[in-house]
């Protein structure tokens, strides 16, 4: 029995001993910063669908981000646009091939050419209305919170 | 017997954990911020004042966010939704406990969204009066 005790109570202390550590003052993941703060307002964008180029340009203007103010403090915006720039597109992609990256990188996932020609025919009227806006994925792609959007 | 050993162990664990969990949001209470905001602001907070001025139009800020209803509408103990869409649960701390409980999402909201509505920080008085009004409600 006081060897089931011990064992119980070693158990829950190596158990717990993490949560102490991480509630002290380890800053969550830049992932974990990232799906937080990004999903606050929107679906959190998969990094894979903008360069890092575009990356950077939006987190560096939260202040003014399409329409309202987003800023973050410095900490939590350091560490997203280092998430988002690890996981960027490549910028030698066809899909910016457009674009000139240094200077005016596209900012909206919606404008890029793909994207335009995906849901060009194929959403109804209905769909749009229920989605009320084409940043709203996961009206219509269920998997869109997991980065997965391939089933229409 | 074996209760009570049991006990001994299990007790200080349940407690640890209730302690661990909470720590990082939960830090404040909708009352010790109207407070600390009054404290700043050096006047009493006035719910009235909160009301009108949440419900009102402003000028300044962004010309797609001219009021705090855009996003929350005019009944704050019913939900709102983003520009994106997005659901907002209700600002009342009556009908929405979790509101007014986390020291640094208070901060970074205030900033975020006068910035937008009005183009400017809040004052401390503003703050005090729209808490005031969102926690009586």
């Amino acid at each position: 029995m006081v060897r089931l005790l011990t064992a119980l109570a070693l158990g829950t202390a190596a158990l717990l001993a993490p949560a102490l550590a991480g509630a002290q003052d380890t800053p969550p993941s830049p992932e974990a910063q990232f799906t937080e703060e990004c999903s606050a307002c929107h679906l959190a964008f998969p990094a894979f669908f903008l360069p890092k180029e575009s990356w950077s340009a939006i987190m560096n203007d939260l202040p003014n981000h399409f329409g309202e103010d987003a800023s973050l403090d410095n900490d939590a915006m350091t560490a997203i646009e280092g998430y988002l720039v690890k996981h960027a597109a490549r910028s030698n992609r066809r899909a910016f091939r457009k674009y000139d990256l240094e200077t005016a990188p596209p900012l909206r996932i919606t404008e890029l050419g793909w994207f335009v020609h995906e849901h060009s025919n194929e959403v109804s009227r209905a769909a749009k209305k229920r989605a009320g806006t084409m940043t709203n994925c996961a009206a219509c792609h269920r998997g869109a919170e997991r980065g997965y959007f391939d089933d229409d | 017997m074996k209760h009570r050993y049991l006990a001994c162990f299990l007790a200080p664990s349940v407690l640890l954990a209730i302690a661990t969990t909470p720590a990082l949001a939960q830090d404040t209470s909708p009352a010790a911020q109207i407070e600390a905001f009054s404290l700043e602001a050096g006047r009493a907070a006035d719910a009235e004042a909160g009301k009108a001025f949440f419900l009102a139009s402003h000028s300044g800020g962004k010309p797609d966010t001219p009021s705090c209803t855009t996003c929350h509408t005019m009944d704050p103990t019913k939900g709102g939704q983003a520009r994106t869409g997005k659901p907002i649960e209700p600002m009342a701390s009556s009908v929405n406990p979790a509101r007014f409980t986390d020291s640094a999402k208070i901060t970074k909201w205030f900033r975020r969204n006068c910035n937008s509505v009005l183009g400017r920080e809040c004052t401390a008085g503003e703050k005090a009066d729209v808490l005031a009004w969102l926690n009586s409600l």
